[in-house]
Protein backbone atom coordinates (compact mmCIF):
# COMPACT_ATOMS: atom_id res chain seq x y z
CA UNK A 1 0.00 0.00 0.00
CA UNK A 2 0.94 3.45 -0.45
CA UNK A 3 0.65 6.68 1.73
CA UNK A 4 0.53 9.81 0.60
CA UNK A 5 2.56 11.75 3.59
CA UNK A 6 1.89 16.12 3.94
CA UNK A 7 4.19 18.00 5.75
CA UNK A 8 3.65 21.49 7.73
CA UNK A 9 6.69 22.78 8.37
CA UNK A 10 5.49 25.36 11.30
CA UNK A 11 2.44 25.84 12.82
CA UNK A 12 -0.58 27.60 10.98
CA UNK A 13 1.35 26.66 8.10
CA UNK A 14 -0.86 25.08 5.09
CA UNK A 15 0.39 21.21 4.89
CA UNK A 16 2.30 20.44 1.85
CA UNK A 17 2.30 17.01 -0.25
CA UNK A 18 6.25 15.46 1.10
CA UNK A 19 6.45 12.19 -0.62
CA UNK A 20 5.14 9.00 -0.26
CA UNK A 21 5.98 5.89 1.99
CA UNK A 22 5.16 2.24 1.51
CA UNK A 23 3.82 0.21 4.19
CA UNK A 24 1.84 -2.52 5.11
CA UNK A 25 -0.95 -0.93 6.79
CA UNK A 26 -1.58 2.38 8.35
CA UNK A 27 0.27 1.55 11.88
CA UNK A 28 3.81 0.90 9.52
CA UNK A 29 3.09 3.86 7.21
CA UNK A 30 2.67 6.54 10.22
CA UNK A 31 5.54 5.17 12.07
CA UNK A 32 7.33 5.06 8.85
CA UNK A 33 6.52 8.82 7.84
CA UNK A 34 7.27 9.95 11.40
CA UNK A 35 10.99 8.92 10.74
CA UNK A 36 11.44 9.78 6.88
CA UNK A 37 9.84 13.44 7.69
CA UNK A 38 9.90 13.99 10.96
CA UNK A 39 13.38 12.80 12.39
CA UNK A 40 15.51 15.74 12.02
CA UNK A 41 13.16 18.37 13.40
CA UNK A 42 11.70 19.45 10.00
CA UNK A 43 8.15 19.06 10.64
CA UNK A 44 5.33 20.73 12.92
CA UNK A 45 2.48 17.61 11.78
CA UNK A 46 2.43 15.18 9.27
CA UNK A 47 -1.10 13.73 7.66
CA UNK A 48 -0.94 10.32 6.35
CA UNK A 49 -3.37 9.43 3.66
CA UNK A 50 -3.84 6.32 1.76
CA UNK A 51 -3.02 6.84 -1.72
CA UNK A 52 -6.71 5.73 -2.54
CA UNK A 53 -8.46 8.30 -0.39
CA UNK A 54 -6.85 10.63 -3.08
CA UNK A 55 -9.24 11.81 -6.17
CA UNK A 56 -7.31 13.20 -8.74
CA UNK A 57 -9.50 15.90 -10.82
CA UNK A 58 -7.62 16.81 -13.99
CA UNK A 59 -9.75 17.69 -16.62
CA UNK A 60 -10.46 21.33 -17.21
CA UNK A 61 -11.48 22.19 -20.61
CA UNK A 62 -11.46 25.99 -21.66
CA UNK A 63 -12.38 25.60 -25.45
CA UNK A 64 -14.22 29.13 -26.00
CA UNK A 65 -11.24 30.61 -23.99
CA UNK A 66 -13.87 32.49 -21.28
CA UNK A 67 -10.75 34.67 -20.02
CA UNK A 68 -13.51 36.31 -18.07
CA UNK A 69 -13.58 33.14 -15.45
CA UNK A 70 -10.00 34.55 -14.56
CA UNK A 71 -9.57 36.92 -11.29
CA UNK A 72 -7.25 39.21 -13.46
CA UNK A 73 -10.61 40.29 -14.91
CA UNK A 74 -12.05 42.22 -12.45
CA UNK A 75 -10.85 45.79 -10.35
CA UNK A 76 -12.44 43.89 -7.15
CA UNK A 77 -10.50 46.44 -5.28
CA UNK A 78 -12.87 48.96 -6.24
CA UNK A 79 -16.26 47.05 -6.09
CA UNK A 80 -15.32 46.12 -2.41
CA UNK A 81 -13.93 49.80 -1.34
CA UNK A 82 -17.73 50.64 -2.38
CA UNK A 83 -19.37 48.14 -0.56
CA UNK A 84 -17.85 48.74 2.30
CA UNK A 85 -19.09 52.44 1.90
CA UNK A 86 -22.56 51.52 1.65
CA UNK A 87 -22.40 48.91 4.72
CA UNK A 88 -19.95 52.19 6.24
CA UNK A 89 -17.37 50.01 7.32
CA UNK A 90 -14.63 51.82 5.04
CA UNK A 91 -13.67 54.50 7.56
CA UNK A 92 -10.00 52.05 9.20
CA UNK A 93 -9.24 51.36 5.76
CA UNK B 1 22.81 6.52 40.99
CA UNK B 2 25.95 4.15 40.42
CA UNK B 3 28.21 5.29 37.98
CA UNK B 4 28.79 1.32 37.45
CA UNK B 5 24.70 1.05 36.53
CA UNK B 6 24.35 4.26 34.59
CA UNK B 7 27.50 2.94 32.58
CA UNK B 8 25.59 -0.67 31.62
CA UNK B 9 22.82 1.31 29.83
CA UNK B 10 25.21 3.51 28.53
CA UNK B 11 26.90 0.30 26.88
CA UNK B 12 24.04 -1.54 26.09
CA UNK B 13 22.34 1.29 23.91
CA UNK B 14 26.13 2.19 21.90
CA UNK B 15 26.29 -1.45 21.36
CA UNK B 16 22.80 -1.80 20.54
CA UNK B 17 23.27 1.16 18.60
CA UNK B 18 26.02 0.41 16.40
CA UNK B 19 24.16 -3.38 15.68
CA UNK B 20 21.32 -1.57 14.43
CA UNK B 21 22.83 0.24 12.57
CA UNK B 22 24.16 -2.80 10.85
CA UNK B 23 20.99 -2.91 8.51
CA UNK B 24 21.65 0.43 7.06
CA UNK B 25 21.12 0.03 3.46
CA UNK B 26 19.91 -3.83 3.27
CA UNK B 27 16.58 -3.58 5.75
CA UNK B 28 13.81 -5.51 4.71
CA UNK B 29 12.09 -2.02 3.11
CA UNK B 30 13.51 1.91 2.03
CA UNK B 31 11.11 2.95 4.53
CA UNK B 32 12.41 0.54 7.92
CA UNK B 33 15.95 1.64 6.43
CA UNK B 34 15.13 5.12 7.16
CA UNK B 35 13.28 4.10 10.28
CA UNK B 36 15.37 1.36 11.57
CA UNK B 37 18.79 3.72 11.19
CA UNK B 38 17.17 6.34 12.91
CA UNK B 39 16.56 4.63 15.88
CA UNK B 40 20.09 3.45 15.80
CA UNK B 41 21.36 6.47 15.74
CA UNK B 42 18.83 7.65 18.52
CA UNK B 43 20.70 4.81 21.00
CA UNK B 44 23.49 6.29 20.02
CA UNK B 45 22.39 9.98 20.75
CA UNK B 46 21.71 8.52 24.06
CA UNK B 47 25.02 6.76 24.96
CA UNK B 48 26.30 9.56 24.28
CA UNK B 49 24.36 11.73 27.03
CA UNK B 50 25.14 8.98 29.29
CA UNK B 51 28.29 8.62 28.87
CA UNK B 52 28.69 12.76 28.92
CA UNK B 53 26.63 12.21 32.75
CA UNK B 54 28.89 9.44 34.28
CA UNK B 55 32.16 10.82 32.52
CA UNK B 56 31.38 14.42 35.19
CA UNK B 57 31.73 11.99 37.87
CA UNK B 58 34.45 9.98 36.74
CA UNK B 59 36.65 12.91 35.52
CA UNK B 60 36.68 12.00 31.67
CA UNK B 61 34.73 12.56 28.69
CA UNK B 62 32.25 10.71 26.35
CA UNK B 63 34.46 9.61 23.60
CA UNK B 64 36.97 8.14 26.26
CA UNK B 65 34.36 6.12 28.15
CA UNK B 66 33.11 4.90 24.73
CA UNK B 67 35.86 3.87 22.88
CA UNK B 68 38.77 3.67 25.27
CA UNK B 69 37.90 1.37 27.85
CA UNK B 70 39.66 -1.97 27.73
CA UNK B 71 37.24 -4.42 26.41
CA UNK B 72 36.59 -5.61 29.34
CA UNK B 73 35.59 -2.94 31.33
CA UNK B 74 32.90 -2.49 29.06
CA UNK B 75 29.16 -3.14 30.78
CA UNK B 76 27.12 -3.93 27.78
CA UNK B 77 24.18 -6.82 28.06
CA UNK B 78 25.06 -10.68 26.28
CA UNK B 79 21.53 -9.49 23.97
CA UNK B 80 23.42 -6.17 22.80
CA UNK B 81 26.50 -7.95 21.85
CA UNK B 82 25.39 -10.74 19.18
CA UNK B 83 25.92 -9.65 15.57
CA UNK B 84 22.47 -11.09 14.55
CA UNK B 85 21.71 -10.67 10.70
CA UNK B 86 18.39 -12.13 10.05
CA UNK B 87 15.34 -9.91 10.67
CA UNK B 88 13.68 -11.94 13.12
CA UNK B 89 16.32 -12.12 14.97
CA UNK B 90 17.05 -8.14 14.52
CA UNK B 91 13.28 -7.44 15.60
CA UNK B 92 12.86 -9.95 18.37
CA UNK B 93 15.76 -8.51 20.02
CA UNK B 94 14.50 -4.99 19.46
CA UNK B 95 11.21 -5.91 21.13
CA UNK B 96 12.46 -7.60 24.17
CA UNK B 97 15.22 -4.58 24.37
CA UNK B 98 12.65 -1.99 24.20
CA UNK B 99 10.37 -3.88 26.31
CA UNK B 100 12.97 -4.45 29.29
CA UNK B 101 14.25 -0.43 28.40
CA UNK B 102 11.03 0.81 29.28
CA UNK B 103 10.95 -0.73 32.70
CA UNK B 104 14.09 0.49 33.50
CA UNK B 105 13.65 3.93 32.20
CA UNK B 106 10.63 3.93 34.36
CA UNK B 107 12.53 3.42 37.63
CA UNK B 108 15.72 5.98 36.38
CA UNK B 109 12.86 8.42 36.44
CA UNK B 110 12.49 7.94 39.85
CA UNK B 111 15.96 8.36 40.59
CA UNK B 112 17.07 10.65 43.58
CA UNK B 113 19.44 12.36 41.60
CA UNK B 114 17.62 14.74 39.18
CA UNK B 115 20.16 15.10 36.26
CA UNK B 116 19.55 10.98 36.02
CA UNK B 117 15.46 11.62 36.24
CA UNK B 118 15.66 14.64 34.16
CA UNK B 119 17.82 12.46 31.00
CA UNK B 120 15.95 9.43 31.67
CA UNK B 121 12.15 11.67 31.17
CA UNK B 122 14.05 13.12 27.96
CA UNK B 123 15.12 9.42 26.48
CA UNK B 124 11.89 7.85 26.87
CA UNK B 125 9.96 10.73 25.28
CA UNK B 126 12.24 9.59 22.21
CA UNK B 127 11.64 5.77 23.29
CA UNK B 128 8.13 6.09 22.72
CA UNK B 129 8.90 5.56 19.33
CA UNK B 130 10.94 2.94 19.10
CA UNK B 131 8.46 0.49 21.26
CA UNK B 132 5.71 1.53 18.98
CA UNK B 133 7.62 0.22 16.07
CA UNK B 134 8.78 -2.70 18.42
CA UNK B 135 5.20 -3.53 18.90
CA UNK B 136 4.17 -3.21 15.23
CA UNK B 137 6.74 -5.42 13.75
CA UNK B 138 5.88 -8.15 16.81
CA UNK B 139 2.30 -7.92 15.86
CA UNK B 140 3.21 -8.31 12.40
CA UNK B 141 5.95 -11.02 12.92
CA UNK B 142 3.72 -12.95 15.55
CA UNK B 143 2.62 -16.05 13.82
CA UNK B 144 6.41 -16.72 12.21
CA UNK B 145 7.20 -19.60 13.37
CA UNK B 146 11.02 -18.26 12.56
CA UNK B 147 10.11 -15.37 14.73
CA UNK B 148 8.99 -17.26 17.73
CA UNK B 149 12.38 -19.27 17.57
CA UNK B 150 14.26 -16.27 17.78
CA UNK B 151 12.05 -14.83 20.81
CA UNK B 152 12.78 -18.00 22.66
CA UNK B 153 16.10 -18.53 21.92
CA UNK B 154 17.17 -14.48 22.78
CA UNK B 155 14.79 -14.64 26.10
CA UNK B 156 17.34 -15.86 28.71
CA UNK B 157 19.56 -12.66 27.23
CA UNK B 158 16.82 -10.40 27.41
CA UNK B 159 16.09 -11.19 31.17
CA UNK B 160 19.94 -9.91 31.43
CA UNK B 161 19.48 -6.65 30.49
CA UNK B 162 17.51 -5.66 33.96
CA UNK B 163 18.48 -5.98 37.30
CA UNK B 164 17.05 -9.16 39.15
CA UNK B 165 14.28 -7.22 41.36
CA UNK B 166 13.26 -6.02 37.74
CA UNK B 167 12.82 -9.35 35.72
CA UNK B 168 9.17 -10.83 36.59
CA UNK B 169 7.92 -7.51 35.24
CA UNK B 170 9.94 -8.03 32.11
CA UNK B 171 8.04 -11.67 32.03
CA UNK B 172 4.67 -10.44 32.80
CA UNK B 173 4.89 -7.44 30.30
CA UNK B 174 5.71 -10.37 27.20
CA UNK B 175 3.85 -13.06 28.98
CA UNK B 176 6.22 -15.37 29.01
CA UNK B 177 8.12 -17.41 31.89
CA UNK B 178 10.81 -16.39 33.25
CA UNK B 179 13.61 -18.26 32.97
CA UNK B 180 17.71 -18.35 34.37
CA UNK B 181 19.32 -15.02 32.58
CA UNK B 182 22.20 -14.94 30.98
CA UNK B 183 24.11 -12.21 33.33
CA UNK B 184 26.45 -9.28 32.43
CA UNK B 185 29.73 -10.98 33.15
CA UNK B 186 32.55 -12.26 30.23
CA UNK B 187 31.86 -10.51 26.54
CA UNK B 188 32.14 -12.97 23.58
CA UNK B 189 34.55 -12.77 20.53
CA UNK B 190 31.43 -10.53 18.60
CA UNK B 191 31.90 -7.70 21.02
CA UNK B 192 35.60 -7.95 20.65
CA UNK B 193 35.20 -7.27 16.72
CA UNK B 194 32.81 -4.93 17.12
CA UNK B 195 34.65 -2.61 19.40
CA UNK B 196 37.75 -3.12 16.80
CA UNK B 197 36.20 -1.72 14.06
CA UNK B 198 34.06 0.98 16.47
CA UNK B 199 37.34 2.37 17.56
CA UNK B 200 39.62 2.13 14.29
CA UNK B 201 39.39 5.50 13.28
CA UNK B 202 40.24 6.72 17.18
CA UNK B 203 42.78 4.46 17.24
CA UNK B 204 44.36 5.34 14.07
CA UNK B 205 44.90 9.17 14.91
CA UNK B 206 44.70 9.25 19.00
CA UNK B 207 43.15 12.62 19.60
CA UNK B 208 42.08 13.72 16.25
CA UNK B 209 38.71 16.34 16.43
CA UNK B 210 36.78 17.19 13.76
Amino acid sequence: MIYEVFRQEKKGAAFAHAGSVSAPNMTFAEAFAHEQYGRRQESEALWVVPREAIREVHDFPDELHRTYHRVDGYSLKEKLRLARERAGTAADR
Amino acid sequence: MNAQELLQIADDELILGWRDSEWTGIAPSLEEDVAFSSIAQNEIGHARALYELVSRELGTDADSLAFDRHPSEYRCAALVEQRRMDWAHAIARHFLYETADEIRLAALKQSDDGAVAGLAAKMDREEVYHRLHARMWNDRLQAEPRYEDALVELWPYALGVLAPNQRTALAKRVGREEVDAIERNGHSDELLELREEMTMVRRSVPGATW
